[in-house]
C-alpha cells in the first residue's frame, strides 16, 4: 500500500497530511511534486490543502492544469482512491473530478475553528469505518468554501448519497446557524457516483493527534485503508 | 490583437464581496446604490491565435461555468 501527497506551488498542509498518513496510520508514504507525470505506484492519492499558485484566478485553477493532474485525472476515472483536502478539494472540482464548485465564504472572513460534521453515508470507501449520524470534531481552515452546485446537480448529489459530511450544531442539525461558510445544504464533503474521489473542506489530517484536540478526522483514512486492504487481499 | 475578457458572477450566485462594497458605499453616504457585483476585467495580448480557442480558453480556464459568465471582445 503506497499513498502519494502531491505538491503544488503553495500546497501547506502536505506535511500534515503526510504525518497522518505515514507516522499515525503507519502507510509508505510518498510526496510528489506536481510536474511529475505517473502516479502508477500508488494506491491512494491525495491533494493538500493551501494556496496552489496563490490562488490566482480561483482556488484550483491554475493547479488543476499542472502537469500531474492529468494521472490524477486517468487514475480517478480508473477507479483510484483520490482525496481533494480544502483546496485540494477546489482542485478537483475545478477539474470536473467533482461536481460543483466552492467560492468565498458568505461571511468573507476567513474561519480557522473546529467545527461538528455529520456523516451522511457509510456505504463508501471513506466513511465505512464509522456510522450515519456519528458527529465528527474536525477543524476548518478556508476563506473559499461554501459549496455551490445548481439544483439539477445538488438533487443529484442527494438521489446518489454523494453527501458525505455536513456541518451541524453540537446536536447533530444542520441548521443555518452551523453553516460556517454559507455552504449549499450545508454540505462539507462530496464524493463522486464511482464513489472513488471524494472532496472536503475540512482536515482531518489536522485532527490526528490528541495533542491537536480531536482524533476523529483519523476515521476517514482508517476506512480508506481498510477498503483498499481489503481490496489488496482480496 | 487584443483581447478584452469580463468575468462575472452569474446572477443566481450569490456574490458577497459586492454586497460588502454596496453597504460602504451606502456608509460613505450614497443610500441610493441597489447593488454592487464583482467580476474580472482581464486583457491579453495575442498575436494568431484563433477566436474559437481563446473561447475555449475562457471557458476552461479564464472563467468557471458552474458560478460564472464570461465575455470575450476582441480588437
Amino acid at each position: 500500500m503506497k499513498a502519494a501527497v502531491i505538491r503544488f506551488p503553495g500546497s501547506n498542509c502536505d506535511q500534515d497530511c503526510f504525518i497522518a498518513l505515514s507516522e499515525v496510520l503507519g502507510v509508505e508514504t510518498h510526496y510528489v511534486w506536481h510536474k511529475e507525470t505517473s502516479l502508477d505506484a500508488f494506491d491512494l492519492i491525495v491533494l493538500p490543502g493551501g494556496f496552489s499558485y496563490g490562488d490566482y484566478l480561483r482556488c484550483g485553477a491554475i493547479a488543476r492544469f499542472s502537469p500531474v493532474m492529468q494521472s490524477v485525472v486517468d487514475a480517478a476515472k480508473q477507479g483510484k482512491a483520490v482525496l481533494g483536502i480544502c483546496n485540494g478539494f477546489q482542485i478537483l472540482c475545478e477539474a470536473h473530478l467533482l461536481p460543483g464548485t466552492l467560492v468565498r465564504n458568505q461571511s468573507l472572513h476567513f474561519i480557522c475553528e473546529h467545527r461538528r460534521l455529520r456523516v451522511e453515508n457509510i456505504d463508501t470507501p471513506w466513511t465505512c469505518a464509522t456510522w450515519t449520524g456519528t458527529l465528527l470534531n474536525i477543524p476548518i481552515a478556508h476563506g473559499e468554501g461554501c459549496y455551490v452546485a445548481d439544483d439539477a446537480t445538488l438533487l443529484e448529489l442527494n438521489a446518489h448519497r454523494q453527501i458525505l459530511l455536513r456541518y451541524t450544531d453540537e446536536n447533530g442539525a444542520a441548521t443555518a446557524a452551523a453553516n460556517p461558510n454559507g455552504s449549499a445544504q450545508n454540505i462539507a464533503g462530496i464524493c463522486n457516483r464511482a464513489r472513488n474521489v471524494f472532496g472536503l473542506m475540512p482536515h482531518p489530517e489536522r485532527a490526528c493527534d490528541p495533542r491537536l484536540g480531536s482524533t476523529d478526522g483519523k476515521v476517514i483514512f482508517e476506512s480508506i485503508l481498510a477498503t483498499l486492504g481489503a481490496r489488496k487481499a482480496a | 490583437m487584443k483581447a478584452k475578457v469580463i468575468v462575472m458572477p452569474k446572477q443566481s450566485v450569490l456574490d458577497p464581496q459586492g454586497v460588502a462594497v454596496r453597504d460602504a458605499m451606502h456608509h460613505h453616504g450614497l443610500p441610493q446604490v441597489k447593488s454592487v457585483r464583482i467580476g474580472k476585467f482581464m486583457e491579453i495580448e495575442v498575436e494568431g491565435a484563433d477566436e474559437a480557442k481563446l473561447h475555449e480558453i475562457c471557458r476552461d480556464l479564464l472563467s468557471n461555468p458552474v458560478i460564472e459568465d464570461y465575455r470575450l471582445e476582441l480588437q
